[in-house]
C-alpha cells in the first residue's frame, strides 16, 4: 500500500481507474484515495511517534496458537538486559497474554477487540495514551492470531513478522498470500515438533513465501527447544541497528511492502479531488 | 471481518466529498479492488449496505471494479498476469518482480447528485 498518497495507482492499473464514463445530472468527483486513507493517516502519524521516541516496532501476526506469546517471553528473556522492551497485546478477549509478558517484568498493554478480528492504527493509537515510550528500545504489538484481516491495516510500525507453525501446514504462503507477501521476516515456529509431523516440510514452506515474490529471511526456531532463537535475535539487533542508522539520517523504517509501493506511487501525488466531468443538467 | 471497518474509512471519504460539493445525495461509488488488497468484493457490499443506513449515501449504488494481478519482472522485463499466490515472472520463473495491478484498495471516484 501507498503512503504517500494513499492511492494504489500504478503504471499497470492506471487506465483501468482512470476510465470513468459520464452520467447525466450528476456530478463524478474523481478521488484515486486509498479506502484506508484515514486508518494510513494514523498510522503515519503513530510511526513519527515513534520514530520521535527511537523505538522500533514489530507487527506480530499469524494465525491463533502459532506461538506469537512463547516467542516474546522467550525474547524478553534473551533482551531484557540490553534493551527496553514494551508490548501490545492484541485479542478479542481475556488479558491472559499481557499478563504472561507482565510477568516477564516488561510493560504490556492490552488492546481487547470483542468482536474486531484485526488492530488497527486507531486501536494502536489508543493504547499509545495509555502507556511510555520514553526510553524504550522496541515495541512489540502482538496482533489479533488470524492470516486475513490483519495484513490490511498499518499500524505505524516498522516491521512485519509473521510466524508460521509447523503444526499448521506448509502451504499457508500459498493460502494467505496477502498475509505472507507482506512478511519482512517469516518463522516457522515449533519445530520441535517436525519429527512427529511427516507432511511439513520447511523448504516448502520457504519456497511458498518466494512464490509470492517475497524475499524476506526464514527462520526455523522453537520456543520449547531454545533452537534458531539466536537467529531470531540477531535478525532483531540488526533490524534496531539499521533502524537507529535511518533516523540519525532522518529516515524512517517501513514494511517492505509499503516501501515498494510508495516508489510505484510517489509520481501520482497530486490526483486526489479533481473533477473530470461537470454538471449535465 | 475487516470489510466493516473498511467501509467505515470509505464513507467517511465520500461523506466529506459530498458535503465539500454540497451534494444533495451520493449516486454511487466506484471503487477498485486488487485480489491482493486483502478485501472481499461481496464482503465490502454487504458490509455498504449496513453502514450507508442513514449517511448522505443511503441510496447510493457501489460499483466496483476487479483489477488483474500483474507483476513487472526486473531480470527479463516481461509483464505477465498472474495469480495472487504466484507472483513469479511467467516468461523467465524470476522471484525479481514488482506488483504493478492487483494490490488496489482505492476509491476511485464519487457521483454525486448536486441538481436542486
Amino acid at each position: 500500500m501507498c503512503n504517500t498518497c494513499g492511492c494504489n495507482i500504478t503504471p499497470g492499473n492506471h487506465q483501468l481507474v482512470m476510465a470513468e464514463k459520464p452520467k447525466n445530472g450528476v456530478t463524478t468527483i474523481s478521488v484515486l484515495q486509498n479506502l484506508l486513507s484515514q486508518n494510513n493517516h494514523q498510522a503515519e502519524h503513530n510511526r513519527s511517534h515513534f520514530d520521535t521516541h527511537k523505538v522500533l516496532v514489530i507487527n506480530l501476526m499469524s494465525s491463533p496458537g502459532s506461538g506469537k506469546t512463547a516467542l516474546l517471553e522467550e525474547t524478553i528473556k534473551r533482551l531484557r538486559e540490553s534493551l527496553k522492551i514494551a508490548v501490545i497485546e492484541g485479542d478479542l478477549e481475556t488479558e491472559n497474554d499481557t499478563k504472561r509478558i507482565q510477568a516477564q517484568g516488561v510493560p504490556a498493554y492490552q488492546i481487547t477487540t470483542g468482536t474486531a478480528c484485526h488492530l488497527d492504527a486507531h486501536l494502536v493509537h489508543n493504547a499509545l495514551h495509555h502507556m511510555t515510550l520514553d526510553g524504550l528500545d522496541l515495541l512489540f504489538i502482538e496482533n489479533v492470531g488470524n492470516l486475513v484481516c490483519p495484513a490490511s491495516f498499518d499500524l505505524g510500525h516498522h516491521r512485519n513478522v509473521v510466524l508460521l507453525s509447523v503444526t499448521e501446514g506448509d502451504d499457508k504462503p500459498a493460502k494467505y498470500p496477502v498475509m505472507f507477501r507482506a512478511a519482512d521476516l517469516m518463522l516457522v515456529s515449533k519445530t520441535d515438533l517436525l519429527p512427529y509431523l511427516d507432511d511439513f516440510s520447511p523448504l516448502k514452506a520457504e519456497q511458498n513465501l518466494h512464490n509470492l515474490a517475497n524475499d524476506a529471511p526464514v527462520i526455523e526456531y522453537s520456543s520449547k527447544d531454545g533452537n534458531g532463537l539466536d537467529a531470531w535475535i540477531a535478525w532483531l539487533q540488526a533490524e534496531i541497528e539499521q533502524y537507529r542508522a535511518l533516523l540519525l539520517n532522518k529516515q524512517t523504517q517501513r514494511p517492505k511492502v509499503q516501501q515498494e509501493g510508495q516508489l510505484f506511487h510517489a509520481e501520482h501525488d497530486q490526483m486526489k479531488f479533481s473533477r473530470i466531468n461537470n454538471k449535465t443538467v | 471481518m475487516h470489510e466493516l471497518s473498511l467501509c467505515d474509512d470509505l464513507l467517511g471519504q465520500v461523506v466529506a466529498i459530498a458535503e465539500q460539493n454540497n451534494a444533495k445525495s451520493v449516486e454511487s461509488i466506484t471503487v477498485q479492488i486488487g485480489a491482493l488488497s486483502g478485501v472481499e468484493p461481496l464482503l465490502l457490499e454487504s458490509a455498504f449496505a449496513l453502514i450507508r443506513a442513514g449517511t448522505i449515501a443511503e441510496q447510493a449504488e457501489l460499483i466496483m471494479q476487479t483489477s488483474p494481478v500483474i507483476v513487472l519482472c526486473h531480470a527479463c522485463g516481461n509483464q505477465s498476469e498472474t495469480v495472487a499466490n504466484r507472483l513469479l515472472c511467467n516468461a523467465c520463473q524470476s522471484h525479481e518482480t514488482s506488483l504493478i495491478s492487483g494490490d488496489e484498495l482505492i476509491l476511485s471516484s464519487v457521483a454525486l447528485n448536486c441538481v436542486d
